[in-house]
């Protein structure tokens, strides 16, 4: 058999003439491999997606703060200093900022509106705190800004931060087990179609054996027939869910999981893979039952 | 050629062929008669390696056939030619490439054998129909599409099951003649039939010997043609 992959599907073999062209699962495993690998593709793109939001969440948020200072007037401006000279004399804090009037505006407008007169509502303080690998001693940190700025509250995120981690490592066992069962399905519809293709055949394979030919020859021709059918309809489905997925909103990891469903860089390589994959399976499992069945008949 | 010592044979319970013991010779002639049911197509299957001997012993050319692996079975198989009653054509191919498709299952290039191929036509008298497809000829033009592809590869053996069984008189005795000159170039040939005329009609064209299997036995019916 033919083991070079480019040569195997799309060169000529003289066992090619011996299968009708046309068979009732012809169309079955092209269908199927090209639904079969649309799903895996958007599988692999949530996939991705739920890994980018989870890194941000686990890497970049982790090294970030905010200490939030609820008050009024000169109350305000005194306690938001003495909450930045606590927060830069800490250990384990590289940077302390107040977050811009206009950026926190800005960060407000999708939920309010442009519309709104924002200025006039009493938007707390906000500092952006950034932390360094080892990161400060919490505990005593918030004591420290209690004492000095009773006002200010500190939120390293974990609150939301850990159930959302959780829940990210959930969502991408469920969405790899759910490639792994669009595997195995397409594994099984290349068996049933290869079996059916060899049922209908019974007669020609009967004859061809009496002819003298070997199984390896006579699996070729289905073998090859199936692989190429799979393979075609699996890229044809890789491409169609490549074009769905391009037309997802292009945004940053942070900004959702669903505005994050897009392909960057080296994602790109893995749904070309689907196709490679499933060509492979197929001409396996195609290759397995062939061999099956051909052993069956003298 | 073909050597049958103690060879029996059984569908599950059912013993078909019990103790046969047969030595066909290089370049013989024979038919084989019996009632139907007999086991003549289960006697032909152990000749072309369709089927194995339950015990007993089995030579074929030379060679113990339930000792081979099955390459070594598929490999003999292309010495062997067989025409069937009913013989199955890959209907989706010519004329021509059906009586090809040994060379081809072979592996051997068909443009080098495109004389052989066109002399073979000619010999069945198919040549005009080269390019049709096996749905659009006749029975006897079935059977003579299976005697061609049968001796395409040059066996040294032709078993043939009732090919005339589903052609007129005059089609049978040229199907016959065919099978005779294949003999008088050497071939061993086996040739189940229950037509006794057709048996007859061979009588002074080549010596011949008819063997009856009855009961599971098989038996010379009669002195040599």
């Amino acid at each position: 058999m033919n083991l070079n992959p480019l040569s195997f599907l799309f060169g000529s073999s003289p066992s090619d003439q011996v299968v009708p062209p046309k068979g009732n699962a012809a169309w079955l495993t092209g269908f199927a491999s090209a639904a079969m690998a649309f799903i895996a593709v958007f599988a692999l793109t949530l996939s991705l997606a739920v890994g980018r939001l989870a890194d941000y969440w686990s890497l970049d948020l982790a090294r970030t703060a905010t200490v939030q200072i609820v008050a009024e007037g000169d109350d305000l401006t005194a306690q938001t200093d003495a909450a930045l000279r606590v927060l830069r004399t800490t250990p384990g804090i590289e940077s302390a900022e107040i977050i811009d009037k206009s950026e926190q505006l800005a960060l407000l407008e999708p939920w309010l509106g442009s519309n709104l007169p924002v200025n006039t509502l009493p938007i707390p303080e906000m500092i952006d705190v950034r932390l360094s690998a080892d990161g400060p001693d919490v505990a005593s940190l918030i004591l420290r800004l209690k004492a000095e700025a009773p006002a200010a509250s500190f939120d390293d995120h974990n609150t939301w931060r850990t159930p959302m981690l959780e829940a990210s490592k959930r969502l991408r066992l469920m969405v790899a087990l759910s490639l792994v069962l669009t595997a195995l399905i397409t594994i099984i519809i290349v068996v049933l179609s290869a079996n059916n293709a060899l049922a209908s055949n019974q007669n020609i394979i009967r004859t061809l054996r009496l002819l003298g030919a070997r199984d390896s020859y006579i699996a070729h021709a289905f073998v090859r027939r199936i692989t190429l059918r799979a393979t075609l309809g699996a890229a044809l489905g890789m491409a169609l869910a490549m074009i769905a997925v391009i037309s997802f909103p292009s945004q940053s990891a942070t900004s959702g999981l669903l505005s994050g469903m897009a392909l960057s860089g080296a994602d790109w390589m893995y749904p070309v893979l689907v196709p490679v994959l499933v060509g492979i399976s197929a001409f396996t499992a195609s290759r397995l039952a062939a061999r099956h069945h051909l052993h069956s008949i003298t | 050629m073909i050597s049958l010592k103690n060879a029996g044979f059984s569908y599950g319970a059912r013993a078909i062929l019990k103790d046969v013991n047969q030595e066909l010779a290089a370049g013989s002639f024979h038919f084989l008669t019996g009632p139907s049911g007999a086991g003549k197509t289960t006697l032909l299957k152990m000749c072309y390696l369709s089927l194995m001997p339950d015990s007993g012993e089995l030579d074929v050319l030379g060679q113990d056939v339930t000792k081979l692996s099955r390459e070594q079975i598929t490999e003999m198989r292309r010495r062997i030619g067989v025409v069937h009653q009913d013989c199955q054509f890959l209907n989706h191919l010519t004329i021509r490439q059906n009586i090809a498709l040994p060379l081809l299952v072979a592996g051997k290039n068909i443009e080098d054998n495109m004389e052989n191929l066109e002399d073979l036509l000619a010999w069945v008298d198919m040549s005009h129909r080269a390019d049709a497809y096996p749905e659009e000829i006749s029975g006897g033009e079935r059977q003579r599409l299976a005697l061609a592809r049968a001796v395409i590869m040059d066996p040294d053996i032709i078993v043939a099951d009732e090919p005339t069984g589903n052609v007129d008189w005059e089609m049978g005795q040229r199907i016959l003649t065919l099978l005779v000159e294949l003999n008088k170039m050497g071939k061993t040939i086996l040739l189940a039939t229950h037509d006794l005329n057709l048996i007859r009609a061979i009588k002074g064209r080549v010596p011949a010997s008819v063997l009856r299997l009855k009961d599971g036995q098989l038996s010379l019916a009669g002195a040599q043609l």
